[in-house]
C-alpha cells in the first residue's frame, strides 16, 4: 500500500466522520486505524462506500495479559479493496461488562460466520446479527475458550461423556 | 461306505470346526466403516487408492452406513461435538464388530492436548487395534488390518465365544474414573445432566 | 440444471407448505470430513440449507498461544491437510513479515516449488474425490497415483510424507539435494501425460459435465461481498491472485497466468482448478531452472534462523547459535505489533493475523481460513438446486473441515 493510499482513506473517514476520534498507525506498510466502538458502523460503511468491497477477516484479541493494554478486547476488521488490492485494518476496543458491538452483516454479508465465531470464542455480542448463536462449539458449552483466563486444556468438558463398554455395545 | 465317499469326493474335503470356518470368512471380508474426520482420513483414502490397494487384504468394501459394516476405522481426531456421533454410529453397527483407532489423535489426542479434543477414543468406546503415527503410513494401516484379522481368527461363532469375550473386562480399561469424578466435581459438571445423549 | 423457484426462498420459507427437512452429515461420504447440513427441501429441490459446523474444532488458535513460532508449524500443517506444506509456507510468511526477515533466494525458490506442488496436490484430490462422489471412481485412482509421487517428493525433502513440518522461521528444515531436484524434474516430465488422462476422465466426462454445469452458481458480487477468494472467486470472474497482486517468495521473477472463468458454477470452479495445475507445473519448471545455490537459512549475526544441523553437532558456535534459538528465555524478540500476512493457498487467501507481545511466541495468531468463508456462501449457492447437486457443490468449493473449524 502506498503512502497516498493511506491519505485517501484518511480523507474518506475525515469527511464522513469529522468529529470522530481516529488514531492512525502503521507497521511495515500495513495501515491501521483505531476507532471508538460507537463509530464502528459509520466507519465501516464509509469505507465500504469508498471501495473496500471485501471484509477479508474479522477477529478479536483478548488483551488481558498484553503488556500495557488498557482495554480488554480488541475487535479487528481486515478490509480489502479487490480491484486495487489496498488493505486497511480497522480496530476497536471493548470492555466488560458491555461486550456489545453492532453487527457488520448489513455491510458485508460475509461477516455472518466470522461474527458468530468471535462470539463463540470470546463472548462478544454482535447486535443486529440475523442468526446469532454459537458456530463451532456445542450449544451446551458454557465458556468462551479463546479468552486468556480459560485454560488450554479446558475445564474437563472433554471428559464429560458417557462411556460405552464392550458389554453395552 | 467310507471308501465310497472317498472315491466320489477325492481330496476335496477339508475338516474344520464351524468356529474356524466362520472366523476365517469374517476375517477376510471385513467391511470397514471409514469414520474419517481429519488428516488420517486422507491417508485412509490413499490406502484404499491405487498404490496401496486395500482390496488385496479383503477389506476394501467401504460402506458409509454403519448397519452394513463390521469394522470401524476411526481416522482422525474426535472432538467434543463429534464423540456423541461416534458413539451413536458404534451402537448402530451390528455385532460382531471391531474398531481400529488410526493415528495419534484417535489413540491419545496426539498433538492436540486442548479443551476440545477427546484424549483418546478408547475412553468412550472399545478399541481393538491402535495404529500409531501422525498420520500412520498406509503400510501401517494395512498391518493393523492384518493384526485384526489374526485377532478375529481367534474368536468363533459356534458357541458364541466372542460374545462371551465381550462381557469379560478385557481390552482397554475404562478411563480412570476417580480422576473423572474429580474433574467433574471441580468444575461442577455432572454426567447425569449432560446435554448430548449419544444413544437416543 | 437448477429449476426456477416459483416464489423466492429465504425468510418466508417456513410458510411454504410441504417442505421437509433432511439431515446431511456429519458422517456422510460426500462431506469427506465432518460437516453437517440441515437441508430444507421441497420435493427434491433445496429451498434452504443451514450448515452446522464445528465437528472438528480442535483449538488450533489456542495452541498458537502456547507454542513458539517454530513449534506451531507442526500444528498449522494439520489445518488444510490435503496440502499441508501450503499452510506452513503461509504461516512462516506471516511470521517472517512480522519479524522483518528477508529470505535467502534458494529458500524462496524451494518454497515456491513446494507451494506449487501443493497446489497440484490439493486440486488433484479435490477434483478426484468430487468425481468419486458423482459416481466415477476411476479418476480418483488416477489422481491418487499422482499424489503418491508428490508424497514421495515431500518425503525425500523432509522425512515425512504427509505432515512435513518443513519450514522454519527464516529458512527450511534441511536443504534439498540434487536427487530431489531430479525427482521433481521427473515428476514434471510425467505429470502432463497423467494430467491428460485425468482431465479426459473429468472434463470430458459427459455425466460429470452435466452434473456440474450451471449448478451452484455464485455471482461475482456475492463472491466479493462474501469474502470468497482463490479458485472459487476466480471462477466467478474476480480476477485476483495474491501471487500476482502481492508477490511473495519468488513469484515476482516467474511467469505465469492467473486462471479465471466466468460462469461461477461448479464446472467453472473445476475448470479453474484444472487450469491452475498446468500453470503450477509451468512455475515449477521455471523455478527448477533458476534454482539458485547458496544457503537456505538467513545468515544471522544474531539470533535469526536456525543453524545447519551439521554445525550444531560439530562446532561450539553452532551449538550456541542453536541454543539461543531454542531456549524459551533467549529466543529472538519480536516487535510488539500486529501483522497480517497472506498467501495464495490452493484454496484461496490463507492469512495469519499475528499479535505479538514481544516474545518469540504469538500472543494471538488468527487464521483467516478460506474454507470458512466459502462454506458460509454454500447456502447461497445451493438454493434452487436439486438434492443430488449438494455433493457437486460441496466438492467444488473444497471444504476442508480442519481448516473450517480449526
Ligand atoms: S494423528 Fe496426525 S494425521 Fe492423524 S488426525 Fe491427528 S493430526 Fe491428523
Amino acid at each position: 500500500m502506498t503512502e497516498s493510499a493511506e491519505s485517501d482513506w484518511k480523507q474518506v473517514l475525515e469527511k464522513a466522520l469529522p468529529s470522530a476520534n481516529l488514531r492512525w498507525s502503521e507497521f511495515r506498510n500495513q495501515h491501521r486505524v483505531d476507532v471508538p466502538a460507537s463509530a464502528i458502523v459509520a466507519v465501516l460503511t464509509a469505507l465500504r462506500d469508498a471501495g473496500m468491497d471485501q471484509l477479508c477477516d474479522l477477529t478479536a484479541v483478548d488483551l488481558l495479559e498484553y503488556p500495557g493494554a488498557t482495554d480488554r478486547f480488541e475487535v479487528v476488521y481486515l478490509l480489502l479493496n479487490t480491484t486495487s488490492g489496498q488493505r486497511l485494518t480497522v480496530r476497536t476496543h471493548l470492555n466488560e461488562p458491555d461486550l456489545k458491538i453492532p453487527s457488520a452483516v448489513p455491510i458485508w454479508f460475509g461477516a455472518d460466520w466470522l461474527e458468530r465465531e468471535v462470539y463463540d470464542m470470546y463472548g462478544i455480542v454482535f447486535e443486529g446479527h440475523p442468526n446469532f448463536k454459537r458456530l463451532l462449539l456445542p450449544e451446551a458449552f458454557e465458556s468462551f475458550p479463546m479468552r486468556k483466563d480459560y485454560p488450554v486444556k479446558g475445564r474437563g468438558e472433554r471428559h464429560n461423556f458417557p462411556i460405552i463398554t464392550r458389554a453395552e455395545s | 461306505m467310507a471308501t465310497q465317499i472317498n472315491k466320489q469326493l477325492g481330496d476335496n474335503i477339508f475338516l474344520t470346526t464351524l468356529d474356524a470356518a466362520a472366523s476365517w470368512a469374517r476375517a477376510n471380508s471385513l467391511w470397514p466403516m471409514p469414520f474419517a474426520t481429519a488428516c488420517c482420513g486422507i491417508e485412509l483414502m490413499s490406502t484404499a487408492a491405487s498404490r496401496h490397494d486395500l482390496s488385496r487384504f479383503g477389506s476394501e468394501v467401504m460402506r458409509f452406513t454403519p448397519r452394513q459394516c463390521d469394522l470401524m476405522i476411526v481416522a482422525g481426531r474426535v472432538v467434543m461435538k463429534m464423540i456423541p456421533v461416534l458413539q451413536r454410529i458404534w451402537m448402530q453397527m451390528p455385532e460382531p464388530k471391531w474398531c481400529i483407532s488410526m493415528g495419534a489423535c484417535a489413540c491419545s489426542g496426539g498433538v492436540f492436548d486442548t479443551y476440545a479434543v477427546v484424549q483418546g477414543i478408547d475412553r468412550f468406546i472399545p478399541v481393538d487395534v491402535y495404529v500409531p503415527g501422525c498420520p500412520p503410513r498406509p503400510e501401517q494401516l494395512i498391518r493393523a488390518i492384518m493384526d485384526l484379522q489374526d485377532k478375529i481368527k481367534k474368536t468363533g461363532t459356534y458357541n458364541a465365544r466372542e460374545f462371551q469375550l465381550r462381557i469379560l473386562p478385557d481390552g482397554p480399561k475404562r478411563f480412570d474414573e476417580d480422576e473423572l469424578m474429580r474433574i467433574r466435581e471441580r468444575n461442577g459438571l455432572k454426567l447425569d445432566d449432560h446435554k448430548y445423549d449419544p444413544i437416543h | 440444471m437448477p429449476l426456477e423457484l416459483i416464489d423466492s426462498p429465504g425468510a418466508d420459507s417456513n410458510q411454504r407448505e410441504g417442505l421437509w427437512t433432511l439431515n446431511f452429515g456429519p458422517q456422510h461420504p460426500a462431506t469427506h470430513t465432518t460437516l453437517r447440513l440441515v437441508l430444507q427441501l421441497d420435493g427434491e429441490m433445496v429451498v434452504d440449507a443451514e450448515p452446522d459446523i464445528g465437528f472438528l474444532h480442535s483449538g488450533f488458535e489456542k495452541l498458537a498461544e502456547v507454542l513458539d513460532y517454530n513449534q506451531y508449524v507442526t500444528i498449522v500443517d494439520r489445518m488444510n491437510y490435503i496440502s499441508p506444506m501450503a499452510n506452513e509456507i503461509a504461516w512462516h510468511h506471516a511470521v517472517e513479515g512480522l519479524l522483518g526477515i528477508e529470505l535467502t533466494p534458494r529458500c524462496k525458490y524451494i518454497r515456491t516449488i513446494f507451494a506449487e506442488l501443493m497446489r497440484i496436490h490439493d486440486h488433484l484430490l479435490c477434483t478426484g474425490t468430487c468425481v468419486l462422489d458423482l459416481g466415477g471412481a476411476t479418476a480418483f485412482m488416477y489422481a491418487f497415483n499422482e499424489r503418491e509421487k508428490i508424497y514421495e517428493i515431500c518425503e525425500r525433502a523432509s522425512g515425512q510424507r504427509f505432515h512435513t513440518g518443513y519450514t522454519r522461521v527464516g529458512g527450511l528444515l534441511y536443504d534439498v539435494t540434487d536427487d530431489w531436484v531430479q525427482m521433481v524434474r521427473e515428476f514434471c516430465k510425467t505429470f502432463p501425460k497423467a494430467y491428460r488422462d485425468f482431465a479426459g476422465l473429468v472434463m470430458k466426462n459427459r455425466i460429470f459435465v452435466e452434473r456440474t454445469r450451471g449448478v451452484g452458481v455464485l455471482s461475482k458480487a456475492d463472491a466479493i461481498a462474501g469474502g470468497a477468494t482463490g479458485p472459487v472467486a476466480r471462477a466467478s470472474g474476480v480476477e485476483r491472485d495474491l501471487r500476482r497482486d502481492e508477490p511473495y517468495l519468488a513469484y515476482d521473477d516467474l511467469d505465469f497466468d492467473v486462471c479465471c472463468a466466468e460462469g461461477g458454477d461448479c464446472y467453472a470452479r473445476f475448470q479453474v482448478r484444472m487450469m491452475e495445475m498446468l500453470e503450477s507445473l509451468k512455475i515449477i519448471e521455471q523455478a527448477l531452472d533458476r534454482l539458485p545455490s547458496g544457503p537456505v537459512f538467513i545468515s544471522g549475526t544474531g539470533k535469526e534462523g536456525l543453524p545447519d544441523k551439521r554445525e550444531v553437532y560439530r562446532s561450539i558456535e553452532g551449538l550456541i547459535h542453536h541454543f539461543e534459538n531454542i531456549m524459551p528465555n533467549r529466543q529472538m524478540p519480536s516487535p510488539k505489533e500486529s501483522y497480517y500476512g497472506a498467501t495464495e493457498s490452493p484454496n484461496g487467501e490463507l492469512g495469519y493475523y499475528i499479535v505479538s507481545d514481544g516474545d518469540f511466541r504469538a500472543y494471538r495468531a488468527r487464521t483467516r481460513p478460506p474454507s470458512l468463508l466459502h462454506f458460509s456462501l454454500f447456502s447461497r449457492m445451493i438454493r434452487g438446486c436439486m438434492l443430488s447437486d449438494v455433493a457437486a457443490v460441496l466438492g467444488s468449493i473444497n471444504i476442508i473441515a480442519a481448516e473450517l473449524d480449526r
